[in-house]
């Protein structure tokens, strides 16, 4: 299977199995684009009679052509089948029953109250709590017991707020590095904040210990000060920015994102990327919003066009920075065509449920973060483990080759069968698609990989660039 | 190759012999949290 498109002033080819990314010219475009469909002689024919004066479309040159798409096929690098499904299940088997990541949900509650919160102002549908040190040490043992050989163990403070409950996450954070030397083992801590707690104490924490931090700001004041606010009403820009300078500015190159969300307000989210970029911010996503079908802030189908487009502005925009020596980086863009996944990790899902799952305040396992407040999702407690097996069962069957509507999608090596939350809340099912979300994720990308062509490109040769 | 440049990729098919470490981060695990790509994701693999 091939996915051909033009971009950015690129005919670009992909060959989904392979992994082989083609820059081609018109001819050659014209020729894989037709190549499954017609013989040899009907394509060159007519190529031919279509480019009548063209003397890049003569039967030499397209015959020539016609070689090396032939060549590539044969090498394995164009049309190449997909093999991969009898391997579905193997890196979960291989792995089944470790665990390597946990989400520690040390705070539901939160300090503003933001109308667009899938987490509803952070208390996931229940009562406001906060994770005891006591819950929060027994999640960290829980890890450990069943992390196997695996060193790397990610572990997220998230909430509602986590800063909330900041003083626990000092103490599981110092508990963790003990067991580090005990047990062979590394922790990676993410801290993800809406900033309205910062203060330098804070700021020295994250960067000596959190590996990311992940800031939520959602760009222009007005856009973000719209749903962003205390429960008085009042819009926490001013307040937050200020700080996520500081800290972002304090923490010497470690990894940070500026983590925006746009709705149906605000199509248009090239403008916040841009004042993201204007605050001095270089590290930046931007999501579109999670909620309910019958949510106001929904993205709509008149919207999906309008965002398309901001995504391809977005890329050029990147391509323009890069070239001017201003870079920055767009999570959804970042790509590593020679280095990234393998086969395996591409197939087999996102893993929540079996080795990453999402822990409440008092302790109870969900498959993860998005599923917290499902009670038909609760997957057991982090004292007795995982019990509810048939729940767990669904998520482990869950790989890419689970989903009918992505054996015939192009990307379906990218995203690997998409978000198990996000297939529940439209279909119904875990192993169901969230249409609108495809939409958006192919054009992300369409757009990622023809800026990496671009860079590649330029680098190999500057007169390009 | 006069008319097709190829961009340097990973082989998948060559991955399926030796990956499936199972070392890399979890997909979700970072900046989205609230969609699933893998493509962003570094191998971390010790020895490829």
């Amino acid at each position: 299977m091939i996915h051909a498109y033009q971009l950015g002033g690129y005919n670009i080819v992909l060959d989904v199995c392979s992994g082989a990314v083609h820059v081609v010219d018109d001819v050659s475009y014209g020729i894989i684009t037709h190549f499954e469909h017609l013989s040899r002689e009907e394509l060159i024919e007519g190529l031919f009679k279509a480019h009548p004066d063209d003397p890049a479309y003569s039967e030499a040159e397209l015959n020539a052509c016609y070689d090396e798409v032939l060549a590539l096929k044969e090498a394995g690098q164009l049309f190449s089948p997909d093999t991969f499904e009898p391997m579905a299940g193997t890196l979960k088997s291989r792995t089944s029953g470790v665990v390597k990541a946990l989400c520690l949900h040390v705070a539901h509650t939160c300090n503003l109250n933001c109308a667009y919160c899938f987490a509803s102002q952070g208390k996931y549908h229940g009562e406001r709590a906060v994770m005891s040190f006591a819950v929060g040490r027994q999640a960290l043992d829980f890890l450990v017991a069943h992390s196997g050989t695996r060193k790397n163990l990610e572990v997220d403070f998230f909430g509602g707020e986590p800063l909330m409950n900041f003083d626990v996450v000092k103490q599981l954070v110092a508990y963790a590095r003990t067991l580090e030397p005990k047990y062979g083992k590394h922790f990676r801590f993410t801290l993800t904040t809406n900033g309205v707690l910062i203060d330098d104490d804070v700021i020295d924490f994250c960067n000596r210990e959190m590996s990311n931090v992940v800031l939520s700001l959602d760009g222009r004041k007005e856009i973000h000060d719209r749903y962003r606010v205390d429960y008085a009403g009042n819009g926490s820009w001013e307040k937050i920015v200020p700080k996520f300078q500081k800290l972002v500015k304090a923490r010497g190159g470690k990894n940070y994102y500026m983590r925006g969300t746009f709705t149906h307000a605000n199509p248009d989210f090239l403008k916040d990327i841009e004042t993201m970029l204007d605050l001095g911010f270089t590290e930046l996503s931007m999501e579109p919003v999670v909620c309910e079908e019958s949510s106001p802030d929904r993205l709509t189908d008149e919207d999906l066009p309008i965002v398309c487009e901001q995504y391809e502005k977005l890329a050029e925009l990147m391509i323009r920075r890069r070239r001017e020596g201003r870079p920055f980086t767009f999570y959804h863009y970042m790509i590593d065509l020679s280095g990234g996944p393998c086969i395996y990790k591409r197939i087999s899902g996102c893993g929540s449920g079996t080795e990453y799952m999402a822990v409440t305040p008092w302790g109870d396992l969900y498959p993860c973060h998005q599923f917290v407040g499902e009670e038909r999702f609760k997957l057991g407690d982090i004292w007795t483990g995982v019990v509810n097996d048939a729940v767990q069962s669904e998520f482990a069957a869950c790989n890419v080759y689970a989903h009918e509507e992505c054996r015939d999608c192009w990307a379906r090596l990218y995203c690997s069968g998409g978000c198990a939350a996000n297939a529940y809340h439209a279909t119904g099912s875990v192993t169901g698609v969230y249409r609108y979300g495809c939409e958006l994720f192919k054009k992300r990308m369409e757009c990622a990989i023809m800026a990496a062509v671009d860079e590649q490109m330029a680098a190999e040769d500057p007169t390009n660039a | 190759m006069t008319h097709i440049k190829t961009i340097n990729t990973r082989n998948l098919c060559e991955s399926a012999k030796n990956g499936g470490c199972g070392e890399c981060q979890t997909s979700c695990q970072s900046a989205c949290k609230t969609s699933c790509g893998i493509a962003n994701q570094k191998c971390e693999k010790e020895s490829k």
